[in-house]
């Protein structure tokens, strides 16, 4: 057992829902209590969804406790396929179900008599794998069921095309990705063959080899199944993320590799002129954030690339990169090696917020989590990675991938740092907060008092910095077993500090 | 006559799963502790869908179980007090709730049996409440807890001729304040609710007590309080409207032999203030989808204002609880001249959709795994867990209700030249 308050990743059936409700006209028939279909208020909220999601819950209660689902799950998978006429219904277990050790195999294959939509098991363990890996395993699983099923003899296409696999619904700004990957291949003369599983009918599934390679924007969801495609069909595919100037040009690099042509003129005009962010590396504005300290932290595909855009691109101090996708430490340590001084890989968000407290960056990048940590410590904190709230579903165009993600992505690096110039003015003025109220901070070892001019001494500070002086004298303080803070102990604790 | 027909559908439907209920009580009960013992899938339920309350260092926690613990690898007692020992550690709470889930269900794990040892450890009490998806729907959640809390309970040491009376159901504090103020006002003293803000101030129970609900899914705590604790049960509508906080009162001034004070005028002038708001709801058709048990009482409240009510789901009928909300509905429906409503127990929602599409209703109130979509084909929703965290009760809060429920129609009148009201191909 385990004490939890936050988890990043969710549970196995989450990533199941998230391929099932992404491709067009399949259905979800969870084996569920009643209540585990949250996944629907998430995708009609957070998507704003016009149409229903394709899950239903075949509920399992206490009769089903005590006598099994009997014809429970076969009813309600045949009386889907009669309602909604899908191609695909996939009975999804849950935590709750795999417990049960109902043979849902025999379920499915007695459906599958009744039925005339394709039935499948999603072939998920709950208690060994996420959200991500059971996504990643259930898209191999579709796109081999239907793959191994067809005879017809593949005709790769005139023209160069791809693939691009693990655009999902849910996913962290996945839909404007997408379009930008488009433009940048339309760009490049490649063609689209398919776009897997966002809209996609699962009976195009076996167009899929017509392409000459596969693109996975994203590690956590989509390898899988271009690893199925590379061994069946000799397909090649790219698994490096187009996010950030120096990583766009190697990913183009690499097609340019594929398809046999040279794409350096086009590199070179889109990093220096059509994207604004190599610019805006060299501008003034951006001088002002060398050596600035960040701590970055998300899915390891957004914290790698993240962390090589600040300290590559930027010139930015990187001092802790981090992932909470376990399964993929080893990649994620050698992506961001040499670009930051330590590597954090946990689960545990209390872990990251008591790095946080300790490093005290001046920005942080991180999901909706360290946000928060962020606000309850002053530290401004941009979002480049799920687990998100509504706010990063966007309306507007917000990709983080390509040319234009470029430019999303320094301005939101801009302007989650103090801005510049207001920085120095804070410094020359005193800072515009004079406020006597200074009770910040994570910890809840109260029992330091400040004496009458120490406080005054601290007020003095400007107001931006007050918060960390104020926490590392009481570090200080705490060290040396001091109660009452004065003003030699302040001096004393700068002094400890600069040494 | 014409009386209230009862269907009972399939049972498909979207609810929250009934562990919500730790989002409402750690708050109610100030001094508590809420460990919901559960999976991943548990977690992340809880997370999502109470949103940003996680950040605020809740008092409330996952004991999320993992494989060893699901193969009896790992030893449940063991496990059980190394986590509560920490929270007593981190938090010193009064109270630890272990809320039992799914799978402590199936696993049989013996929650009941492991709490009085663990207990006796740490100092603490641990209340055992099993609000789990396979027996209960949402807000059955808080029954099971307040149900588990009757054991909890002092006993009843008569002190005056007077009988004392005792609420149960968990309101915000200044809600729980009006409505002691009105029962004040009748010449009745409250000695007690069911919770209070702090554990320690549980109220004395016994032979002899008079208790009273204020929500209509509290079936199981009002059962607990007859059979194990001998109070009597004031069977009364549920204060949610003008006129049910009326009928309310006049049930338990009955009880307690009061002739009510200006009761009449007291409703008639809440009914006023309405006005604004009940000549847009006037007429205007509403279906209720069903997912929190408040249903039949917030549906009486609504014919009452004018409103036809199609049909009314609701997860779990106890009939015998509702009794007196039941008739008041009937009663409401005959003196408004409106046909009565169905009642569906555990409804279906692909047979409601389809019900939906047909009778075009004015309002839909729903879940939110429904509401975009309808919205999207020009059927306009209301959100139905809202009325479970907005605050409904008494003659104070009719308002709110109504504020809620014509939102969506104020919103229609704002955008109603646009011509955009159906955005789906």
């Amino acid at each position: 057992m385990k004490l939890a308050y936050w988890m990043y990743a969710g549970p196995a059936h989450i990533g199941i829902l998230r391929v099932v409700s992404s491709f067009k006209n399949v259905h979800a028939i969870m084996h569920a209590p009643l209540g585990d279909d949250y996944f629907n208020v998430m995708r009609s909220m957070l998507e704003r969804e016009r149409d229903f999601t394709p899950v239903t819950a075949s509920i399992v209660d206490r009769r089903v406790l005590a006598r099994g689902s009997q014809e429970k799950v076969v009813e309600n998978i045949t009386l889907k396929d009669q309602q909604e006429k899908p191609d695909l219904i996939l009975l999804t277990p849950t935590c709750t179900s795999s417990i049960l050790q109902e043979n849902l195999q025999n379920f499915v294959g007695r459906a599958t008599y009744q039925a005339n939509s394709n039935i499948l098991l999603a072939d998920v363990n709950h208690y060994r794998v996420n959200e991500f890996q059971a996504a990643d395993r259930t898209f191999e699983q579709i796109v081999a069921f239907y793959l191994d099923k067809t005879t017809e003899k593949i005709q790769k296409t005139e023209k160069p095309s791809a693939n691009i696999l693990g655009i999902f619904t849910l996913g962290f700004h996945h839909q404007h990705d997408c379009r930008e990957i488009y433009r940048l291949l339309t760009d490049l003369g490649i063609k689209i063959n398919q776009i897997i599983p966002e809209g996609c009918f699962v009976t195009d599934l076996k167009k899929i080899p017509e392409a000459w390679f596969n693109i996975v924007p994203y590690r956590e969801i989509g390898l899988m199944a271009a690893k199925y495609l590379e061994n069946k069909y000799n397909m090649p595919y790219i698994a490096r993320t187009p996010m950030g100037l120096v990583e766009i040009a190697s990913w183009i690099r690499e097609i340019s590799k594929i398809v046999g042509k040279n794409y350096e003129k086009y590199i070179d005009k889109q990093t220096r002129f059509i994207s604004q962010a190599a610019w805006f590396s060299r501008s003034i504005d951006c001088q002002n954030l060398t050596g600035k300290k960040t701590l970055v932290f998300g899915d390891a595909t957004h914290a790698a690339s993240m962390t090589k855009i600040l300290a590559r691109e930027m010139g930015i101090n990187v001092c802790c990169a981090g992932t909470y996708c376990r399964n993929d430490a080893d990649w994620f340590r050698e992506q961001v090696q040499g670009f930051c001084d330590q590597v954090l890989i946990t689960e545990d968000h209390t872990q990251v917020s008591n790095m946080i407290a300790q490093i005290e960056p001046a920005a942080i990048f991180g999901t909706q989590m360290e946000r928060h940590v962020g606000k309850r410590l002053d530290i401004p904190c941009g979002v480049i990675s799920a687990p998100i709230h509504i706010q990063n579903f966007p309306l507007s165009y917000r990709p983080f991938l390509g040319y234009e993600g470029t430019n999303q992505i320094a301005d939101l690096v801009y302007n989650s740092f103090t801005l510049g110039m207001e920085d120095h003015l804070l410094e020359i003025f005193g800072g515009h907060d004079v406020k006597t109220v200074i009770t910040k901070n994570l910890s809840t070892d109260e029992n330091l008092t400040w004496n009458l001019q120490a406080q005054t001494e601290l007020q003095k500070i400007p107001g931006f910095i007050r918060n960390r002086i104020k926490r590392n004298t009481e570090k200080f303080a705490r060290s040396k077993q001091i109660k009452e803070i004065t003003v030699e102990v302040m001096y004393a604790a700068k002094e400890a500090l600069a040494n | 006559m014409e009386t209230l027909k009862f269907e009972c559908e399939t049972g498909n439907y979207h609810t929250f799963c009934p562990i919500s209920c730790v989002s409402w009580l750690y708050q109610k009960i100030s001094d508590s502790f809420f460990l919901v013992i559960g999976t991943k899938t548990c977690g992340y339920f809880l997370q999502n869908a109470l949103g940003v309350m996680i950040f605020a260092e809740p008092r409330y926690a996952m004991a999320e179980l993992e494989e060893g613990d699901i193969s009896a690898q790992l030893h449940d007692f063991d496990e059980l007090k190394r986590l509560c020992l920490q929270i007593q550690k981190d938090r010193n709470p009064s109270v630890i709730v272990w809320i039992g889930t799914c799978t402590t269900e199936i696993i049989k794990m013996d929650l009941e049996g492991m709490a009085p040892k663990i207990e006796e450890f740490i100092g603490r009490p641990i209340i055992v409440a099993r609000a789990n998806g396979l027996d209960y729907a949402f807000t059955q959640g808080e029954d099971t807890v307040l149900a588990a809390m009757v054991h909890r309970c002092p006993k009843y040491q008569k002190k005056s001729q007077v009988p004392p009376l005792v609420l149960f159901g968990s309101l915000p504090n200044t809600v729980a304040q009006q409505l002691t103020r009105e029962l004040e006002y009748q010449g009745i003293n409250i000695s007690g609710w069911l919770p209070e803000a702090h554990y320690e101030e549980l109220p004395e129970l016994g032979a002899g007590v008079f208790v009273c609900g204020v929500h209509p899914f509290l079936s199981r705590t009002a059962i607990t309080l007859m059979r194990r604790r001998k109070c009597q049960l004031i069977g009364a509508p549920f204060p949610i409207g003008p006129d049910g906080t009326r009928a309310w009162i006049e049930k338990i001034c009955q009880v307690f032999n009061k002739t009510p004070k200006n009761l009449n005028e007291r409703e008639l002038n809440i009914w006023k203030n309405l006005k604004d708001y009940l000549s847009l709801v006037k007429s205007k058709s509403v279906f209720f989808m069903g997912d929190n048990l408040l249903e039949i009482s917030l549906a009486r409240f609504l014919i009452r204002c004018g409103m036809i009510v199609y049909e009314i789901g609701i997860p779990y009928m106890d009939k015998r609880f509702q009794a007196s909300e039941l008739k008041l509905l009937e009663k409401t429906c005959h003196e408004m001249n409106v046909a009565m409503p169905l009642i569906v127990e555990k409804p279906d929602n692909f047979n409601q959709i389809q019900r939906i599409r047909a009778l075009k209703p004015d309002l839909v109130i729903t879940g939110l795994a429904h509401s975009n979509p309808l919205e999207a084909r020009g059927i306009t929703t209301k959100w139905s867990v809202e009325f479970t965290f907005a605050q409904i009760h008494g003659f104070t809060n009719a308002r709110d209700i109504l504020e809620l429920i014509t939102r969506p129609l104020r919103r229609n009148n704002h955008l109603k030249d646009l011509g955009w009201s159906k955005l789906v191909v």
